[in-house]
């Protein structure tokens, strides 16, 4: 491919000086279309690149702008915008409750991520040995619950949570615990804990599925030779079977953590159902709260680019790994 | 050369190499029978608890209110009806919120392959300078979280008086979607060789011509598995038409399905309609879902699969 597209790209990039000079009239015919050819990949990226800047591009600078500005309900009804520099960055670096959030949502992230690495790991394990009869029906419920509309699971689990007649609290009152009526959303720590396991059964089956085609690569000669040679389960697991599906594990812990730090809709959704917004805000609906909430879009902008160099910081790994895949 | 790439149906399903069948045969066979009921069970539960809130989805569809306010739960709709779903949809409120979300969908669908089909030609076809530039801005760009820009957007908009319209949100969608469409389709348009289109001018046509009677065609499953994915992401989409779509009367469904959770707070409200609505509001996104997964592979760890 990279050869293929390095001649071709020689190809139409160099006009050749040589048929240009000894007839006159197709040399003028040629150059225009040679030049055409050259221009072609810039036409055809217009539509793209045009909707890129206008719909991400603008805000993105707008933002970088307004996020040193004091823009506030008053500049909402048309008085301009004092240029303030970076006093809004530093009135968030010294304010206590955007520690608390930014510190909830790394918390609340990596919690999530490992547990969803784990559990969709173990599943993926469990597909290697199971017979194809319960693989199919794991594989299924996987996928079912993998296409789930976001909203329509909230709402699901919304539902299962209720605390009037939910089927959790029902399920846990008959085993014999006490949790008739009650309310899991009321408590920050038990509402991150629903969060938690909403999040998880929605993301396991990405995990699972990408680390079990991780898994097919694992060759069964070497892991019996490996039997034979003495080396217990727990050994062939470590040393053989993990150092193959490494790579796998790195890109899909990344994305998790990258889906997780992110996370807003189900948390947003969660607090609708009834709970206190500032306790259990996490970046995502911190930024919503200010923006739309309290009309300060210049603190909102501010916590917005922290928002977006955090992720850029972190993507920078998984961008590297795709590029080395397109260049191959 | 990975050509196939999703997010949404990447599911490697297990027909992959023989030598890892081989491999799973032989230790399971090697295995202890009672161990392998073992595992089977364990299967069995996980994928009951993956599939619970689906099916509890489907059954309180089907009950009426009275059985749902009743003390303990019933766990098969026997003697259950349609009228939650008649009740949804003869609501008023749904129809709208649905053409709505058609309209975005499918505009945001026929944008999204057209301008990233052009785009993946142009990285994938020809050699030109800034090329890896606009890669590496497509990559970065796709990660952008919607929650770092959507204040910025909801200003965009309301500045052109684009709030609560189709066209509005329908121009961000694209421009998140169109990253991901175009890293897709680069895949697709790559693993078609480009001597069969030369192939095609030697025999005298035009590079247009060429493009459109060899290439194209070929060209389908990459393009019905990125319209897909597009259709999903419009079709899901709750952050910045949360923003962009504050009136009632120009919600997508998404939005729709909010209002029933917000109304879930102050009053005992009728779980069952509730979960109608978010049936039908899955619905479309399963089929399609469970319809391209197969002939999808993933893409995201693709290359790290291939190792």
């Amino acid at each position: 491919m990279t050869v293929q597209e390095a001649a071709e790209g020689l190809h139409s990039a160099s006009p050749s000086p040589v048929s240009a000079s000894p007839t006159a009239g197709p040399a003028t015919a040629r150059v225009p279309r040679r030049r055409r050819v050259v221009l072609t990949p810039y036409f055809l990226l217009i539509p793209a690149v045009a909707v890129l800047a206008l719909a991400m591009g603008y805000p993105l600078v707008w933002q970088i702008i307004t996020s040193m500005q004091q823009f506030g309900l008053a500049q909402q009804f048309g008085q301009p915008a004092p240029f303030v520099w970076f006093d809004n960055y530093a009135r968030l670096a010294a304010d206590p409750y955007l520690w608390t959030v930014i510190l909830r949502s790394i918390l609340f992230c990596f919690v999530t991520a490992a547990m969803t690495m784990a559990v969709g790991t173990l599943v993926a394990l469990l597909l290697n040995v199971v017979g194809p009869v319960v693989k199919v029906v794991i594989q299924i419920a996987m996928l079912l619950a993998w296409a789930m509309p976001v909203v329509a699971a909230m709402t699901i689990w919304n539902w299962l949570f209720d605390w009037r007649r939910g089927v959790v609290n029902w399920l846990l009152t008959s085993m014999g615990f006490d949790f008739q009526d009650h309310n899991w959303l009321q408590n920050p720590l038990s509402f991150f804990f629903v969060a938690m396991i909403i999040v998880v059964w929605m993301s396991v089956p990405f995990v699972a599925f990408s680390v079990y085609a991780g898994l097919t690569q694992v060759s069964g000669e070497v892991l019996e030779a490996a039997q034979m040679d003495g080396a217990s389960a727990r050994q062939r697991f470590w040393n053989i079977v993990v150092p193959i599906i490494r790579p796998v594990l790195g890109i899909v812990l990344l994305l998790q953590v990258i889906w997780d730090l992110r996370v807003f809709t189900q948390i947003k959704l969660l607090q609708d159902a009834g709970s206190i917004a500032s306790d259990t805000n996490l970046l995502g609906t911190y930024i919503f709260q200010l923006g739309t909430g309290s009309s300060n879009f210049g603190m909102a902008s501010a916590v917005s680019i922290f928002v977006l160099v955090l992720t850029v910081g972190i993507s920078a790994f998984y961008v590297r790994t795709m590029l080395k895949e397109e260049e191959s | 050369m990975s050509s196939q790439i999703a997010r949404v149906g990447g599911t490697p399903l297990p027909r992959r190499s023989s030598g890892a069948r081989r491999a799973t045969a032989s230790r399971t066979a090697g295995r202890p029978r009672a161990s392998r009921y073992l595992y089977g069970a364990i299967g069995i539960v996980v994928a009951l608890i993956w599939i619970f809130p689906v099916y509890w989805m489907i059954n309180s569809a089907m009950l009426p209110n009275v059985v749902l306010q009743s003390k303990t739960p019933t766990f098969l709709p026997f003697g259950g009806s349609l009228d939650n779903f008649v009740a949804v949809v003869s609501g008023g409120t749904f129809l709208p919120a649905l053409g709505m979300s058609v309209v975005i969908a499918l505009i945001v669908v026929a944008c999204c392959l057209f301008f990233a089909f052009l785009a993946a030609l142009a990285i994938s076809r020809f050699h030109f300078r800034g090329r890896k530039g606009f890669v590496l801005a497509v990559l970065f760009i796709q990660m952008l979280p919607a929650e770092g820009l959507f204040i910025a957007q909801y200003k965009l908009m309301a500045s052109v008086n684009l709030l609560n319209t189709v066209l509005g949100v329908s121009i961000i969608y694209i421009a998140a979607v169109v990253p991901f469409t175009i890293w897709m389709l680069r895949g697709f348009v790559a693993g078609i060789p480009a001597d069969l289109e030369e192939a095609a001018m030697v025999d005298g046509l035009s590079r247009t011509q060429a493009f459109l009677r060899i290439t194209f065609p070929l060209l389908a499953p990459g393009l019905v598995a990125s319209g897909v994915y597009a259709f999903l992401q419009a079709w899901n989409e709750f952050t910045v038409a949360l923003v962009v779509l504050q009136d009632n009367s120009s919600q997508t469904l998404p939005l729709w399905l909010r209002g029933f959770i917000q109304a879930s707070v102050s009053k005992a409200i009728d779980w069952g309609q509730v979960m109608a609505a978010s049936t039908l509001v899955a619905i479309p996104v399963i089929v399609f879902f469970l319809f391209v997964q197969g002939r999808m592979t993933s893409g995201l760890v693709s290359g790290a699969v291939k190792g």
